[in-house]
């Protein structure tokens, strides 16, 4: 079936190059670049390169240990060092400053020893947050990596007494760190909120944050759409990098296998490699559980309906994701994979702005709000769901395509007897990825929302502004709960009954 | 689920009556105002009780949103302006004279704008912890002579309005120097928020000593916390002012309601609800009914305010000023 591949294709299309040549088409293109845009340019691409390189590296020795040791929790821990990644960029901020502020964790731990304080403050602080958000999926890409090189080799490469790194990990990383360190080059390419309180300064200013500057404040939509067609371009050139670089078009779903490895020592540094991950990315969680408690006291009024309102925008985000990404792979080809690709590239409040330019002659845009932000926050999630599903419905036609064709099974038929069956577990991955991406993204309702329309991150943002910064780490805490907790069933529910 | 059908019902049919309120008033305003937390519910209240008409808020940023919309705006009124966008504001053309009478106005400025009408302001102000903060600066100039130990934050100019006020102050203060002095600030500046809120978050987490906030965010902390602690520094050079505005459109359909309402505004019902709503000083309101804990503040001597013409002209090159003398 190819056509619903072609639909999901077109409405991404229209989504992100569609929305953008609208803005163009309302105020025209801007056709000149500042000093400041090209300093912006030059942090953005800078910030996101050394982002990447920290990431790839430092997930190296974690993945390694993951692969080779087999112990207690490590399903678990596994599973929570994928939160980082889900949590919703306005949480994230609370607690890493919660461990590398000024009054942070780790500036307490450093006066014991009579050293600091540093500050988080910076471009090292946006480096920072970008390694904590894209370390578990280095180390998932890379473990990936690991599993794919078959026990026999480890226990020949043994047997001969063989140097295991020289022969074996050294190839393999050569030929899995490059695909990972693109992708996620393009993650920071065009992330934006990060920048934001970190980043210390006008020199920490990226590109999307000149385009929410143009469009929410200068209201300068020549500029914005500008800017974005200067992202289109650079996430263009990185993405033609990763494909010459040969990356994964994959985020890897089942890693509960453990490598057979029949090599003594190393088990110093494997314990050490995975305390340490653990430590970074499970710090900032435990502090924006402990800043929530208070708030959790007086919550406000309209918490639960906001937090009804972002389950039913993320589900919703959610089963129109899995559809897309499920046509797309079905659909495969060139076409596929630019609709992978492009919301990467894309800004999201360009796309609100596109939107409200093409919705507003037709229909009251605060009408549509919810559905608004559904539809965006579906799109902008495409490109990671469907990284999970494509290989798993690739290897599914590869196995049992063939038997498929000669009992004639096709289009739906094809899909329930054929498809699903095989792709339980990254189907529920893919949606729990999805719809915890969807709870956390303040996204285009800020632009659109009308009364009673908030949803979660709306609300919080609502309470800062009226100075109740406790009341909204209170938010910010249920929010993280009910984000994890939306990834563990979707996770979880494709595991039961699945074959590993 | 059958009883809850029957009551429902039942309410709809009580509730039917009092629906003679068709008319609407369609007010924008920021989303700050209209939440549940902001100034906007019991302003509604109060003006649905007098105006025998239904507010109907629709939130959102309010110059971005008017330009797009152009002259199919729904709005009656816009309500939330600030003053620094003034000019770009009156440039889209969209809007009709007040028609109140300013004299009942009372800022420290002279304010006769027909179509702007200032419904409340206050000062810039950096904010800090008096029980934490010992070298309190006296001036800016003693601000940017502070020692390098001091950490603030600010919010950018390029996507706040009071990043861009701050700007224009320094400017205002410093002249030719403005750039210089931004860079000696620099050192101090811990970081710089894209609005506000994420700012005084860092205060109150005890990330910084001084945030850039207004005169008026002690009375907050003193009135609903009461807590005495937070204190603004004064400047002898003078504070820059905040003044938000309200205007009505002139393709409103209701144009009486909207005239009603701007007539509202200046109006002491609505002036006092200003103060601890949207923690600010009340525009039309003389300084001795101000609610108690706005008497106690501290008050700048001197406002700095540049009319709308000067402060458009001048902003590009105090953005220009800041963003060269912070990357340095």
């Amino acid at each position: 079936m190819r056509w619903p591949g072609g639909i999901a294709a077109g409405l991404v299309i229209a989504l992100t190059l569609g929305t953008l040549g609208a803005v163009a088409w309302r105020a025209g293109f801007a056709l000149r670049l500042g000093p400041a845009d090209w300093a912006a340019i030059r942090f953005t691409v800078w910030q996101a390169a050394l982002s990447a390189a920290l990431s790839v590296t430092l997930a190296v020795p974690v993945a390694r240990a993951l692969a080779r040791r087999r112990f207690f929790g490590r399903a678990a821990l596994v599973t929570l060092l994928g939160a980082p990644f889900i949590l919703p960029v306005i949480v994230a901020v609370i607690g890493l400053i919660g461990v590398f502020g000024r009054g942070g964790l780790l500036n307490e731990a450093l006066a014991l020893f009579g050293l600091g304080p540093v500050s988080v403050y910076g471009w090292h602080g946006v480096v920072l947050a970008h390694v904590f958000f894209n370390l578990p999926l280095a180390v998932r890409l890379i473990l990936q990596g690991w599993l794919a090189i078959p026990a026999e080799r480890f226990r020949l490469a043994a047997s001969l007494g063989a140097p295991v790194g020289r022969l074996l990990e050294w190839p393999m990383l050569r030929a899995v760190a490059p695909g990972a360190f693109a992708v996620i080059f393009l993650i920071c390419l065009t992330s934006f909120a990060v920048a934001l309180t970190l980043g210390g300064g006008p020199r920490a200013t990226t590109v999307e944050l000149a385009i929410y500057q143009a469009v929410r404040f200068d209201f300068d939509l020549g500029r914005a759409a500008m800017l974005a067609v200067v992202q289109f371009g650079l996430c263009g050139a990185a993405a033609m990098a990763l494909r010459a670089a040969g990356a994964p078009e994959t985020l890897g779903a089942g890693l509960d296998r453990v490598v057979e490895r029949h090599e003594p020592g190393g088990r110093l540094i494997d314990t050490l490699a995975v305390a340490l991950a653990a430590l970074f990315l499970m710090a900032p969680l435990a502090m924006i559980v402990g800043r929530g408690l208070p708030g959790l006291l007086e919550l406000p009024a309209g918490l639960w309906a906001a937090a009804a309102r972002s389950i039913a925008v993320a589900l919703g985000a959610t089963a129109l994701t899995l559809v897309m990404a499920l046509a797309l792979a079905l659909r495969g080809g060139a076409l596929a994979r630019l609709s992978m690709l492009l919301p990467l590239a894309a800004s999201g409040l360009v796309m609100g702005t596109g939107l409200f330019v093409v919705l507003h002659p037709v229909i009251a845009p605060r009408d549509v709000a919810l559905v608004v932000t559904m539809l965006v926050n579906a799109v902008m999630a495409l490109p990671f769901a469907a990284r999970v599903l494509a290989p798993a419905v690739a290897q599914a036609e590869a196995g049992h395509g063939r038997l498929a064709d000669s009992l004639g099974l096709h289009g739906l038929s094809r899909l329930r007897w054929l498809i699903l069956p095989r792709i339980r577990r990254p189907l529920g991955f893919a949606a729990g990825l999805t719809a915890a991406l969807s709870m956390g993204d303040l996204g285009v309702i800020a632009l659109f929302a009308g009364d009673g329309q908030a949803t979660l991150p709306l609300l919080m943002v609502r309470l800062m502004s009226a100075y109740r910064m406790e009341q909204a780490a209170g938010v910010a805490l249920v929010l993280l709960a009910i984000s994890l907790a939306l990834f563990w069933a979707f996770d979880r529910g494709g595991r039961v009954d699945a074959a590993a | 689920m059958h009883h809850r059908l029957i009551a429902g019902l039942a309410l709809a049919l009580a509730a039917s009556p009092a629906v003679a309120q068709d008319r609407t008033l369609t007010v924008y305003a920021p989303d700050y105002f209209a939440s549940e937390w902001g100034p906007g519910p019991a302003i509604k209240e109060a003006f649905e009780a007098e105006c025998d008409c239904t507010i109907d808020y629709q939130t959102g940023d309010l110059l971005p949103r008017l330009k797009l919309e152009g002259a199919r705006a729904e709005a009656d009124v816009a309500i939330g302006f600030d003053s620094t966008e003034m000019k770009q504001a009156r440039e889209t053309g969209l809007f009709a004279p007040h028609g109140v009478d300013t004299g009942a106005l009372t800022l420290p400025i002279d304010w006769d704008d027909e179509v702007f009408l200032p419904f409340d302001w206050s000062y810039l102000a950096f904010v800090y912890d008096n029980e934490a903060l010992d070298e309190v600066p006296g001036s800016f100039e003693e601000l940017v002579a502070a020692s390098d130990d001091l950490r603030i934050a600010i919010q950018d100019p390029r996507s706040s309005v009071s990043g861009l006020s701050l700007a224009l102050w320094a400017e205002e203060v410093f002249g030719d120097e403005v750039e210089a002095k931004w860079a000696k600030l620099a050192p101090k500046i811990t970081t710089v928020t894209p609005g506000w809120s994420e700012a005084y978050g860092l205060f109150t987490e005890g990330e910084v000593d001084m945030v850039l906030s207004y005169t008026t965010s002690p009375a907050y902390h003193a009135i609903a916390e009461e807590d005495d602690t937070v204190s603004a520094a004064i400047f002898e050079e003078g504070h820059y002012m905040t003044i938000e505005l309200a205007a009505r459109l002139a393709g409103s359909e209701e144009p009486e309601l909207a005239e009603q309402f701007m007539q509202f505004v200046v109006s002491p019902e609505f002036q006092s609800l200003i103060p601890t709503s949207n923690w600010s000083y009340p525009s039309a309101l003389p300084q001795a009914e101000w609610p108690e804990g706005f008497q106690t503040i501290a008050m700048p001597e001197k406002a700095i305010w540049l009319p709308e013409d000067e402060a458009d002209a001048k902003r590009d090159a105090a953005i220009e000023a800041w963003r060269q003398g912070l990357s340095q």
